[in-house]
Parts: C-alpha cells; sequence; structure tokens
C-alpha cells in the first residue's frame, strides 16, 4: 500500500505506538499543516518561511509523507540559502502536493474509525 | 517497558510542533515513561521548575525561547544533577550541532522518530544519570563523614579541655604558642603548680595525627595534673607517665616530651628531656645552655630500664627556659627550606632585649614561612621571685565529718628508702585528713618539704648550702647530693606528726623530724645574708607556720601548726 506521497508501513507503525491516540494524531496532523500552509503563503521573511518549513518538514516525515517532507526540505534550503526567485512556485507544489496526501489521509482516518 | 532494570522515568517534551510532539509522547509513553509536555523555550523551563522531570527532550527551533536557551538555563536550574538533555532535530548543518552541545545539550534524535533509537537513547542517558547520582551521592557520604569526623575532633577536643585544661598556662610568667588543635597533630602542652608553688611544665609530642595522636593525651594530662596537685616530684610523674602509656599504647606509639620543675623558693630549673629538640635556658647574664635529649621518649621503655633522671640548674629571677616542638624547627618556607636549628639560634644570637626573645622567633618563623601552620608549640618560662602559694588544685570528696582529731604516728625513713622514695606527698595525704589543715595545704607542704629536705640533704648527707653560691658551685652541689644519696647505705630521717584538739575548738598539729647527721648551727645559719641560699629555708619555715624551734644542734626540728574550729 506504499505510494509516493504516503507511507502505510509507517502509519502502521503510528498505529500501534498511539494505539487509541491514532485519530487524533491524524486530525492534530491535518489541523497543523493547514495552519503551517497558511504561514507559507503569508511569510514575508526568509527566514520565517524557512523556519515553517522547517517545522512542517519535520512533522511530514513523522508521518510518512516523504514526498512533502522532500518538498519542504527544498523549500527550506532555498529560504536559507536562496535563490529566492520561484520560490512561490515552489510553494505552490507543496499546496498540491498536502492537497494530496490530505485525500489519503481523510481515506485513512475513515478506514480507522470505521 | 518500564521494569526494575528499567524505571519509569519523568520525560519532558518539548516542541511546537503539536504533531511531532503528540507523537513523541506517544511513544515514550509506550516505554513506559511519565511524559509532561511544553509548547516552546519558556514553557519548557517553568514545567522543569516546578515537576524536575528526569530527562529533557528540546526542539531546537522553537517561537519565543528556542531550545539552546532552555537548555542553558534548565542545566542552570539543575546545578549538580545531572539532567540530561537530548535535542530533536533534523538539522544537517555541523555548525547548529556545535550549539545543541555547547547550550548543554547530551545528544540528538532527528525526525522522523524512530522508536527504536529513542528507547536506546533513553536508556543510555538514564544509566549516565544515575552514575552522576551515585557520583553525588558518594559525594555527599563522604562529605557527612568528613563531617562526623570533624565532630568526633570536637567532642574529643571538648573532653580533653575538660581533663587536661590548660592549668597554669596563663601565669604570668608562661608565654606559649600553640594551635587550639595542636592536639590533633599530638602536641601537648601542660603547666600545674604543685602544692609548694613549683611550677610543673611538659611540652609533648605523640606519634602520629587526628585522633589517635590525642587519645594518649588524656591519660598523660591525667597524671600530670593528679600527682602536681598531691606534690610528687617530676621523677615520679614521669615514671607513671611512661607505665602508663607502656601499658596503654600500641607498640608503635609513644611520646616525645621534656617535663621541667621551676622551683622558685630553690631558684632552680630541673630537666628531662626524651626525644624532643634541644631546648634552650637563657640566663639573665652569661653563656645559653642547650636542654638536649638525653632519654628515649615516654611510652618505649619497660619500669626497670626508664630513667627518670634530673639534671638540675640554677634559675635566678629573669632566666628563661624556651621550649619547642619540631614543627617549629621542621617549617619550610616555600621554597621547601626547613627554618633548621641554625635560624633559631641566630634568632638567640641576635636577641637585644631578653623580654623580646619570644617575639622574635614567633616573627622570624612568621617571616620566613609567611603562613602559619598548626603543628607549631613553644612555650617559654620566666623564672621570677617566689610568690605566695597556690590554692590547693586538689578536690575532696568526703565532707570532713570524720576527720580524726586525736593521733600521732612516727615514721623511720632510712638507708635505701632515702634513695629511692619520696615519702612527702604520702604525708602529705595522710595531714589532709585533717579537714582543718585543707586550707593550709600549700604552706604544709612546703614546710614538710622543706624540713625533710634539709635532714636529708644536710644532715644524712652532709652537703653543705653554702656550696650554691655561684653557678659552678650550683652543679656540683647537686652532683654530690646524686653520688651521696646513690652511695648511701646508712642513715635516717625520721617524721613524726601529732594532732591534737583544742580546748577551744580547732586543733594543733606538730611535725618532728630528725635526722642521723652532725648537725648544725641553726643560729647562724638564720642569720645568713640574703644572697646566700644558706638559712633560707629556715626563715620560710618560720614565716608559714606558727611555731617552729631547733634542738640537738640543729638535728631536730619541731614546728607547729593550728587551725580554728570549723563551722
Amino acid at each position: 500500500m506504499a505510494s509516493e506521497h504516503l507511507d502505510y508501513k509507517v502509519l502502521a507503525a503510528l498505529k500501534e505506538v498511539m494505539e487509541g491516540e491514532y485519530l487524533l494524531l491524524l486530525d492534530t496532523f491535518l489541523e497543523d499543516s493547514a495552519a503551517r500552509l497558511a504561514h507559507l503563503r503569508q511569510a514575508r521573511e526568509a527566514q520565517d518561511l524557512g523556519q515553517a518549513a522547517h517545522s512542517f518538514k519535520g512533522s511530514s516525515s513523522n508521518m510518512g509523507a516523504w514526498q512533502l517532507a522532500q518538498l519542504c526540505q527544498e523549500l527550506e534550503e532555498r529560504a536559507f540559502h536562496g535563490p529566492l526567485q520561484g520560490i512561490e512556485d515552489l510553494v505552490n507544489r507543496i499546496d498540491s502536493e498536502f492537497a494530496t496526501v490530505r485525500g489519503l489521509f481523510e481515506d485513512e482516518r475513515q478506514r480507522a474509525a470505521s | 517497558m518500564a521494569n526494575a532494570e528499567r524505571p519509569a522515568l519523568s520525560v519532558l517534551i518539548a516542541d511546537d510542533n503539536m504533531t511531532d510532539r503528540m507523537l513523541l509522547a506517544g511513544i515514550v509513553r509506550r516505554q513506559g515513561h511519565h511524559v509532561l509536555q511544553a509548547g516552546n523555550g519558556q514553557e519548557a523551563v517553568k514545567v522543569f521548575e516546578l515537576m524536575r522531570p528526569q530527562l529533557v527532550l528540546l526542539d531546537a527551533m522553537m517561537p519565543v525561547m528556542d531550545g539552546f536557551e532552555a537548555a542553558r538555563q534548565i542545566k542552570a536550574i539543575a546545578g549538580d544533577e545531572l539532567v540530561p538533555i537530548i535535542f530533536l532535530t533534523s538539522l544537517a548543518e555541523e555548525e547548529a550541532l556545535v550549539r545543541c552541545v555547547e547550550a548543554g545539550g547530551d545528544d540528538f534524535l532527528a525526525k522522523p522518530y524512530n522508536h527504536v533509537v529513542l528507547g536506546a537513547k533513553i536508556t543510555a542517558m538514564e544509566r549516565v544519570r544515575r552514575l552522576q547520582a551515585t557520583v553525588l551521592e558518594q559525594r555527599d557520604l563522604l562529605a557527612r563523614h568528613h563531617g562526623h569526623l570533624l565532630n568526633e575532633q570536637r567532642v574529643a577536643k571538648a573532653v580533653f579541655d575538660q581533663v587536661a585544661h590548660s592549668g597554669c598556662l596563663s601565669a604570668a610568667n608562661i608565654r606559649y604558642l600553640q594551635s587550639p588543635y595542636a592536639l590533633f597533630n599530638g602536641d601537648l602542652l601542660l603547666a600545674a603548680y604543685t602544692p609548694s608553688g613549683d611550677m610543673h611544665v611538659m611540652l609533648g609530642d605523640f606519634t602520629g595525627h587526628g585522633l589517635p595522636a590525642a587519645v594518649g593525651a588524656m591519660p598523660l594530662a591525667e597524671v600530670f595534673y593528679g600527682m602536681a596537685a598531691k606534690g610528687y616530684g617530676l621523677g615520679e610523674t614521669l615514671r607513671e607517665m611512661n607505665a602508663k602509656l607502656k601499658r596503654i599504647l600500641p607498640v608503635d606509639m609513644f611520646c616525645c616530651a621534656t617535663l621541667l620543675n621551676v622551683s622558685a623558693r630553690r631558684r632552680v630549673l630541673e630537666v628531662w628531656n626524651g626525644g624532643m629538640p634541644d631546648g634552650y635556658l637563657q640566663p639573665l647574664a652569661g653563656q645559653r645552655l642547650l636542654l638536649p635529649s638525653r632519654h628515649l621518649p615516654l611510652g618505649i621503655l619497660q619500669r626497670p630500664a626508664f630513667d627518670a633522671t634530673l639534671e638540675t640548674f640554677a634559675f635566678n629571677p629573669g632566666d628563661r627556659v624556651f621550649l619547642l616542638s619540631d614543627g617549629v624547627i621542621d617549617t619550610a618556607n616555600a621554597d621547601d627550606q626547613l627554618f633548621g636549628t641554625q635560624r633559631l639560634q641566630s634568632v638567640f644570637d641576635h636577641n637585644k632585649d631578653p623580654r623580646r626573645l619570644f617575639e622574635d622567633i614567633r616573627e622570624a618563623l612568621s617571616d620566613f614561612r609567611g603562613e602559619s601552620r598548626d603543628d607549631v608549640s613553644m612555650v617559654q618560662i620566666e623564672a621570677t621571685a617566689p610568690g605566695s602559694l597556690p590554692a590547693s588544685g586538689l578536690i575532696f570528696s568526703d565532707s570532713g565529718q570524720l576527720t580524726p582529731m586525736d593521733w600521732s604516728v612516727c615514721f623511720e625513713f632510712r638507708g635505701q628508702t632515702l634513695r629511692r622514695y619520696n615519702p612527702l606527698p604520702f604525708l602529705l595525704q595522710l595531714l589532709l585528713e585533717v579537714q582543718g589543715l585543707r586550707d593550709q595545704s600549700g604552706a604544709l607542704y612546703t614546710v614538710l618539704t622543706e624540713l625533710y629536705s634539709n635532714a636529708l640533704e644536710h644532715g644524712v648527707l652532709g652537703l653543705d648550702s653554702a656550696l650554691k653560691k655561684d653557678g659552678e658551685g650550683f652543679t656540683r652541689y647537686y652532683a654530690l647530693r646524686q653520688q651521696r644519696l646513690e652511695a648511701l647505705e646508712q642513715g635516717l630521717v625520721s617524721v613524726g606528726l601529732e594532732i591534737q584538739p583544742l580546748p577551744e575548738g580547732g586543733g594543733r598539729l606538730c611535725i618532728r623530724v630528725s635526722d642521723s647527721g652532725s648537725g648544725f648551727d641553726v643560729a647562724a645559719k638564720a642569720r645568713g645574708g640574703d644572697n646566700a641560699y644558706a638559712g633560707r629555708g629556715i626563715r620560710l619555715i618560720r614565716e608559714l607556720s606558727r611555731h617552729a624551734e631547733w634542738a640537738d644542734d640543729g638535728r631536730s626540728a619541731r614546728v607547729e601548726f593550728t587551725w580554728a574550729s570549723q563551722a
């Protein structure tokens, strides 16, 4: 069930570790990530942008969203070390990747809740 | 899971990222630990202060206060206790890792989290934490033991101060320098008056340090003070001390000591030095004399082999005797040079004002070493004119109700006894059974001593006190005394004591002392000039007693004491 968007082996491990709090973890990640995306769009300073990307990268990797984590790392590196040109395009790609991941997580949520 | 080898810890997790914090909390909880959470560095410091968790997991990048600052503050609050901090980071740059370590971080955990790695790290950190806790525990244990030791020394010193007090070290003619804790270096300084007003002084140095060195001092001090108060001579005190130490000390322990008897009345200094550095006798006018060690220390020889022979010197007002411990000579300066005997003697040589001799030596020592040591003991005694007799140092346990009031007794001390035995303490003890005489014990003892030594030295031994007119004659007199005493086969001194109650209350003591000598001209002696030794004793006896008379050409003396009725 692995995909380049979401690693289901990671999810299986999380389910085992979190037990009854697994659903809460998924909800928290989705809410947290939505807030972080908004932050990425509003960021005016490169430093601010880089830190938000760093944090988003951490949680994405923990949740097995490898592609999303990869894009966040690129954004973090560009924010701190440049070039900043065309960086909005990267934010858009993150936005789009998150939309895909969100769909997969919502399916996972349904399965886990039933 | 938590078990005996892996006890549950309280773990603080600080991360502004809710997802990561929740996940990490889940992992840590699964491993059996308690979790505390904080959303930024400032919260983390607050929670740490309040809850004192044993392990801290800190995200490096957090709003409000970052992980580096939080780590510094937490380490400062923890103090001696080791609280391991693991930084949560995906920081790849070396520079950032260095900052983590500088802020007090003990390890790192990278995202994404791996619960096996995290478990291993928590276990490893717990091991280090417990090692540190053990080290702290042992440090505190050591500190407690050290405290116990100091307390033992304090108690021992308090007990010792009761047993040994400082005797008459505060007398005006004594100067001394001694650390309050010299006892624990084995140094011992004692001084006491005898009933006749002589002064006994002891400077001793036990082998070893600490309590073992102090332990032997207590019985020694008891013997010293007890025997001085009862009027025993220095020789008898020495024999008793030696026998006692020999009996109670282990073989590798002994006590180097110099003992002095200072008699202002007889103008005599008697010295016994066993194993101490040379003492010094500095006459007011004349050559400085060494008082070297001529014996083994106390506590080594068995009773028959022990030699308590004293050396006798003239000791006139203004003369000084100076004793010191080896700490003085062995005082080292910053370059590890020793103060040494030569420097000490040169202080003597350069001294201009004999009254400042003690200060000169003290200053020379402190100039030399620059800092004080606690194993330096020195004492200086100045000869003075005879003063008033000291109050009795004896404590009586009886009420005096059973005072014997009508009796007489007569002793004859013959050849062999005269050679070895001093009957005076025994006679004094006997007389002090009579309560009315206790107030006069000093005068009584002085008169008894005077009568007995007149009878022995001038009567039985036929010594002429005119010999003692100068220092040379003085030495000859005491050499002759020793020589004739050792050769003594015949001769006797008889002492009669008679106690009678008086009709108007109180009572009367009559002392009769006669000897087998050839007698002397009492009237001529008593007229003798003030500068001579001769005759001084007779005048003293007349002063101290109620009545004194001589008969049979001076061979027989009769002296009376009386006392009023006691309330």
